[in-house]
């Protein structure tokens, strides 16, 4: 391991060779904004918010998916990226069904709190409307796909940190969705050890408690980077 | 032969939108006049497929004036659903959150919206005949009204988190107790609103006894009236109880029913001309068994207010009825509605004086032990019907919502008849003057509708009376966008 110097938004940052931009800012205090990136989990570069401009490479580079290189030029904040994620965040709005007056996770949700910080005031594309169910059959936990923004940090939380894979994705596009083992009701899952993880890990209300009502839903993200920290470096042992 | 139809559209100073029809015969009398209600919104059918624990969140969205009575009787639906009973600390909360309501909304419909009318005059200017010209003429009646109304806004607000649309009730009690900072800063405020209600009434009273032919002739006939009474002593009840029905002539048809078996009493019947539906008491069919509920009707179906001051102002209140009580003019809705400010602000003061308001023990766990549930409470307008199907994982199969607005309509469109035929004559080719039409729309002002509540549609309150000649064709319209 070696430590290498760069410049995000024009300021001299160190990191270790084999870090992150988006770890790399991240330590040096310049926030990124992301989505289906999770710390703890796999990085998948999927939902592409953390886009940032590197000198000399034409197209732009997700940040959670990029090696830091010595002398590497970054800007994560220009007003080409701010378009591009405005119309990533409201893309996301148009695709399914995302009511936050009356969601389970309004006031604690990744995707408002992104759609205010990119300054989201009204979506430019036509709303889908897809007709997609809940799934309530789970004693513990509830699926809305309305609300599914489809970044995977749950499939990735149940196989990686629980180990179950219980969840996966279906089809492909705007097709996609979460789906539970072969495609059955939650409720039936012989892979599901209710753990809750998938909750934890949700950045929106697709995942929530049963029985909760609007805005009550708070996940706690964190608890996973947390688990992986103290399972990999074994620090609960004494 | 031509005969008339008059349009007033939009109905203004009400909440949604509404126009009205008045039919004239070949000589310009009104053969008939009809309320149409011109929104649609559809939570019946959209609620469907949603999770149970959502419902109240959802439903309180139906209405920004009155949010609490959605939440309460949603709330009311789950606990059936959930089968529990909640805390004695969570029913007083949730009594006390639908006394701030019934003073703000209460508030709302006679100062800000109707006293224009009173104060100002039916025929006065109507670009000055609004809040806007109230303030400018009796600056202090007002302001008391609208700090009156922050009153009652200030206690959701304070208990829920928000005034509009608070998700604080839901099944199994409310999700936060109330502190001891809090309810002291409401106990400062109740002498004040009090003092304003006592105010007000005796506007009212003064009012009443120099404009009999208003009162008189804005919806003054028989029909039955419905609502809930209170299990012990058949009292005023506002949130919990059992369904009463009387006739007009004080005779008790109904008593002690459990309000989760409405449909024995109560059908739905759908008119084409308008999206608001027709509830009808079903023993009597349809249209016999028009009923009226709110104000009027919950003081002629009680048989005390249980407090004090509010029962004092009954006794006289029902000076104005016949030998039994019963009080049959719709004008009477304004006088109503003030004593019920009064009764709340003394219900308040009590629940806040209760040892049990401060528990933190407001909400009991429950999973879904029935497939069926029924939430009823008395919104400012009157009684409010919740009634949801859920599947054995809590998925809602059927919604059913009749709304106290809805329950109104008939008599609502007797009223606007009513007026127009004692008030329009030999209208055949002239105008109608604007303050004729006015009383028109007061009629259903003093109902205090709740269109986008009852027809679950949206917008603000425009109303469009048409007038119509004998063969149906439009002949004179007024609209107010």
């Amino acid at each position: 391991m070696s430590v290498v110097t760069l410049k995000i938004n024009d300021q001299d940052v160190s990191a270790r060779d084999d870090a992150t931009v988006l770890q790399a800012a991240r330590e040096a205090g310049i926030h990124i904004p992301v989505l289906c990136y999770l710390e703890g989990l796999s990085a998948v570069g999927a939902c592409r918010l953390c886009l940032v401009e590197v000198a000399g490479v034409n197209r732009l580079l997700p940040a959670c998916t990029t090696r830091v290189q010595e002398g590497m030029m970054v800007q994560t904040n220009t007003p080409r990226l701010q378009n591009y994620r405005r119309h990533i965040v409201e893309l996301l709005f148009a695709e399914r069904n995302h009511v936050c007056a009356v969601c389970v996770a309004n006031g604690n949700c990744e995707l408002q709190a992104l759609a205010i910080e990119v300054g989201m005031d009204h979506v430019r594309y036509d709303y889908m409307f897809p007709a997609l169910g809940v799934d309530l059959t789970h004693e513990r936990f509830g699926l809305d796909h309305n609300r599914c923004i489809l970044c995977t940090r749950c499939v990735r939380a149940c196989d990686e940190i629980e180990g179950a894979h219980t969840l996966d994705v279906l089809g492909r596009g705007a097709k996609a969705r979460i789906v539970t083992d072969l495609n059955m009701p939650w409720g039936e899952s012989p892979t599901c050890t209710s753990c809750g993880k998938c909750a934890m890990a949700c950045p929106t209300g697709a995942i929530f408690k049963q029985g909760s009502t609007v805005a009550e839903m708070v996940h706690h993200p964190e608890k996973l980077a947390f688990l992986k920290v103290a399972r990999e470096r074994r620090e609960w042992r004494v | 032969m031509s005969t008339r139809r008059v349009v007033i559209d939009p109905v203004t100073r009400i909440e949604g939108h509404a126009k009205i029809s008045i039919f004239l015969d070949e000589s310009g009398e009104v053969r008939d006049a009809q309320f149409h209600v011109t929104e649609f919104r559809g939570f019946e059918k959209f609620c469907e497929g949603r999770p149970l624990g959502e419902m109240a969140g959802i439903t309180a969205r139906v209405c920004g004036i009155c949010p609490v009575s959605h939440i309460l009787a949603s709330a009311k639906a789950g606990d059936d659903i959930f089968a529990v009973d909640i805390p004695p600390a969570a029913e007083k909360l949730r009594r006390l959150m639908n006394l701030g309501q019934i003073v703000q909304s209460h508030a709302l419909s006679f100062f800000h919206l109707s006293s224009p009318d009173l104060l100002l005059g039916f025929d006065s200017n109507p670009a000055q005949r609004n809040l806007f010209g109230l303030i400018a003429q009796h600056p202090e009646f007002a302001r008391g009204g609208i700090r009156l109304r922050q009153f009652g806004q200030e206690i959701i607000e304070l208990l829920g988190g928000r005034k509009i649309h608070p998700a604080w009730a839901v099944p199994g009690g409310v999700r936060e107790p109330l502190t001891p900072e809090k309810r002291n800063h409401i106990l400062c405020r109740v002498p004040e609103a009090r003092q304003t209600t006592l105010s007000a009434l005796a506007f009212v009273k003064r009012y009443i006894a120099e404009h009999r032919e208003e009162v008189e002739n804005f919806g003054n006939f028989p029909t039955l009236f419905l609502g809930l009474v209170s299990k012990d002593g058949a009292q005023w009840e506002h949130y919990d109880g059992y369904l009463r029905v009387v006739d007009s002539e004080g005779n008790i048809l109904v008593d002690g029913h459990d309000p989760r078996r409405y449909t024995e009493i109560i059908g739905e019947a759908v008119e084409p001309h308008s999206y608001l539906k027709s509830p009808y008491f079903k023993p009597w069919g349809y249209p016999e068994g028009a009923y009226r509920v709110g104000p009027l009707a919950r003081l002629n179906l009680c048989t005390r207010m249980g407090t004090p001051l509010a029962d004092a102002e009954l006794a006289e209140f029902r000076q104005h009825g016949n030998a039994r009580g019963i009080v049959l003019s719709s004008f009477m809705y304004h006088y109503a509605r003030l004593i019920e400010i009064l009764a709340a602000t003394e219900r308040i003061e009590q629940l806040l004086n209760d040892p049990d308001i401060l528990s933190s023990h407001v909400r009991a766990g429950g999973a879904i032990n029935k497939l069926e549930g029924v939430g009823v409470s008395e919104a400012p307008r009157g009684t409010l019907f919740h009634h949801y199907q859920v599947d054995a994982h809590g998925m809602i199969r059927r919604v059913n919502l009749i709304i106290a607005t809805g329950q109104n309509n008939l008599a609502m469109n007797r009223t606007v008849k009513q007026i127009a035929q004692h008030w329009i004559h030999g209208a055949r080719d002239a105008q109608i003057p604007e303050g004729l039409l006015n009383r028109v729309e007061a009629g259903i002002r003093a109902f205090d509708p709740c269109l986008s509540c009852s027809t679950h549609a949206v917008g603000q309150m425009p109303l469009v009376v048409q007038l119509f000649d004998a063969q149906g064709r439009l002949i004179d319209e007024v609209r107010r966008d």
